[in-house]
């Protein structure tokens, strides 16, 4: 039976390998290895730096630099609240404030359950429906009190 | 006769529940057992109307919106299908006073057509721009170009020629025309309303652009919270390899082109464009000194164009009607159309491309229709999170580069926010601070330190002590930001808080805090 950490490491470079021959390949490897694992295991990382020839350090701080980038798994569902200007010119500070009561937890937090991420976004490009957000891949626009009251409930189900 | 009826898979629409109107439809379609199909087409622009379903009728497209799910029964039951009467009903769309209003080169087809479609495209004037292009050298393309007066636009507003002829010019093995849509700024989505909405102009700006400057492979840089534009975009670019626009023969002619779309991390500074070309290299989004110009040495150290995405969308118009039908409209150095992206707490919200030259105050308040909320407007902000905040006093500024640069402010991207009465200017300013330091790269010191020291003395202000001498503080940093950043994040941000603070003072005194009585 094969352990856990060697599944990993036979996927990522599964992925590695498929990915190193393009132009600026880092990125593309590190967004293909967070779709299949959900977030990027920090033991790929050196099979990232050894397939491309750039120094751990260097993959270290390319990973660390984005946003986007976990080295843990998120909940079951990501929350991302816009908090950029035009969401705020339309309440969207109110609203979240509101989520973090709801789910009783803060900026990139997860409920203890298990169930939710909730992430601050800055611009979903919804501005004319402020406010906006994402629920996993869905996009939300002119979220109100009552929806968000719906999702937090949703989520966790 | 197939009916067709158009639903828009554009994600403003989206995020209003254009799916479950699209679902409830072919359900309706199926159980009525109507000859009918579903376009799914890009947005008109007008999101206080999505989703808007659209349907054709021998006297043209009848528009209703805002629809939901639970509307379409009635609405086919009040024959829709053949542009029946409902409460919803808008009439003919093309009549429509926020579109008859418009200046449409740009965003010609978007809504129109079927998105994914390159015989829709063909049928609209699609490629012609394209065809003329091949008929040309290269030093006549960018002559076209030059001539039209299209400037960035992204929010630099260098003359796109002047970038091209740089490129054109320069000698290298590999030559690159990168594509930013990095489209970051709040108020902004014209960028992802093309990509959603009529991809193949981008593809074929950004051809015309590598056949122009002699560049056989292109990178549109677009971001992470845009998954549907990214689906879109990669649909569009398999469709125009098949189609022949794109590969070893670009329509049949001996240039090589072809496109390949990478997805950004969640760094607002990515829309910088050196940051950008570092991200895409794979390393950091860490801003380059200045020079090299990339036009010299950009992606890789090869010549590249770097031009948004709204910038390479509007050269197929110019290519195919010629420069001087471009050139015609605007007012000053800003010629041509400008997509406006009207948003944040406004009655009308949504893209409206005109010429440059009309107010803000027709923007804000004719076309925009007011606030939202139904209260006054206090501030709109132009140009994203580094653009100023325009009063009411200033509504008189004409939309050119020029004049809002000589109002304190920029145009930046071209969007809008609103703010009504409710908004505290104070709160503004340190937002602004925050996400620069939230966003800066930590290149250089002003950006990286300033932003934080910003926000603090901004803090200190509303707790009121020593506000005045806060201010001098503020401004002093305000400047050192403004002078001493590398790039426009640290260099802007000045601008929202500078604004807020000249415009608004009286946001930045807070009332003094009441003395309990003895």
């Amino acid at each position: 039976m094969q352990s856990a950490s060697t599944d990993i490491a036979s996927r990522a470079i599964g992925i590695i390998d498929q990915l190193k021959g393009k132009e600026g390949p880092l990125l593309p490897i590190l967004h293909e290895l967070q779709d299949e694992f959900g977030y990027v295991p920090p033991e790929t990382l050196p099979l990232i730096a050894q397939a491309l020839n750039i120094s751990r350090a260097e993959v270290h701080g390319v990973f660390t630099f984005y946003h986007d980038y976990r080295d843990h798994p998120a909940g079951r569902h990501v929350l991302k609240l816009c908090r950029a200007e035009a969401c705020q010119s339309m309440g969207g500070d109110a609203l979240a404030d509101r989520a973090r009561q709801l789910l009783g937890i803060d900026w990139h937090g997860t409920t203890a359950d298990g169930a939710v991420t909730l992430e601050p976004v800055y611009c979903l490009g919804l501005c004319a429906c402020a406010p906006a957000a994402m629920l996993d891949d869905e996009v939300i626009g002119r979220l109100d009190a009552e929806q968000l009251e719906e999702i937090a409930a949703e989520v966790r189900l | 006769m197939t009916i067709t009826f158009y639903v828009p898979r554009d994600s403003g629409a989206l995020a209003l529940g254009a799916e479950k109107v699209a679902r409830s439809l072919q359900a309706e379609i199926d159980t009525r057992n109507l000859d009918a199909r579903i376009v799914r087409n890009g947005s008109r622009g007008m999101y206080w109307l999505e989703p808007m379903v659209e349907v054709e009728t021998p006297s043209g497209r009848i528009a209703y919106g805002p629809v939901k799910g639970s509307d379409v029964a009635a609405l086919l039951d009040n024959g829709m299908a053949e542009g029946g009467v409902h409460p919803l009903w808008l009439g003919l769309i093309d009549h429509h006073p926020f579109l008859a209003k418009q200046t449409r080169l740009t965003f010609a087809r978007c809504g129109i057509t079927d998105p994914v479609s390159l015989e829709d495209y063909r049928a609209h004037d699609g490629l012609k721009g394209l065809e003329n292009a091949l008929k040309l050298t290269p030093a006549e393309i960018v002559a076209q170009v030059t001539e039209s007066g299209l400037r960035g636009r992204g929010g630099a507003g260098f003359p796109t020629g002047i970038k091209w002829k740089t490129v054109l010019e320069t000698t290298g093995s590999q030559k690159y025309i990168v594509c930013n849509a990095d489209e970051g700024d709040s108020g902004t989505f014209a960028d992802r309303m093309i990509m959603e909405g009529d991809p193949f102009v981008l593809i074929e700006g950004m051809a015309i652009a590598g056949i122009a400057v002699g560049a056989t492979k292109g990178y549109i840089y677009t971001r992470s919270e845009y998954p549907h534009a990214i689906a879109v975009m990669n649909e569009a670019l398999e469709i125009a390899r098949e189609g022949g626009v794109l590969g070893p023969s670009v329509l049949g002619s001996s240039h090589v082109f072809d496109i390949e779309v990478r997805v950004g991390a969640g760094a607002y500074v990515c829309g910088e464009e050196t940051a950008l070309l570092e991200s895409l290299e794979g390393r950091r989004g860490i801003v380059r000194a200045k020079p090299p110009l990339p036009a010299h040495k950009g992606l890789f150290g090869k010549p590249t164009v770097i031009n948004n995405v709204i910038s390479l969308a509007s050269v197929p118009v110019i290519l195919d009607k010629g420069a001087p039908f471009y050139k015609d409209f605007g007012m000053g150095r800003s010629r041509g159309t400008i997509p406006l992206q009207i948003a944040g707490n406004v009655k009308h919200g949504g893209l409206f491309e005109a010429a440059f030259g009309l107010t803000l105050g027709e923007i804000v308040d004719d076309i925009g229709g007011g606030t939202a909320t139904g209260r006054p407007v206090k501030a709109v902000q132009v140009g994203g999170p580094l653009g100023a905040y325009f009063p009411r006093e200033l509504f008189d500024t004409p939309f050119d580069y020029e004049a809002f640069a000589a109002k304190d402010g920029l145009i930046g991207h071209a969007g809008l926010v609103v703010f009504d009465d409710s908004v505290d200017m104070l709160k503004q300013a340190r937002f602004a601070m925050e996400f620069c330091a939230i966003e800066s790269c930590g290149k250089c010191t002003p950006c990286r330190i300033g932003s934080t020291r910003g926000v603090e003395v901004v803090d200190r202000i509303s707790a009121n002590i020593e506000p005045e001498k806060q201010i001098e503080v503020l401004t002093d940093l305000c400047n050192t930001m403004k002078f001493g950043s590398l790039c426009a994040l640290g260099g802007f941000t000045p601008y929202p808080v500078m604004s807020a603070l000249t415009h608004f003072p009286e946001d930045f005194r807070p009332a003094p805090i009441a003395v309990a009585a003895e």
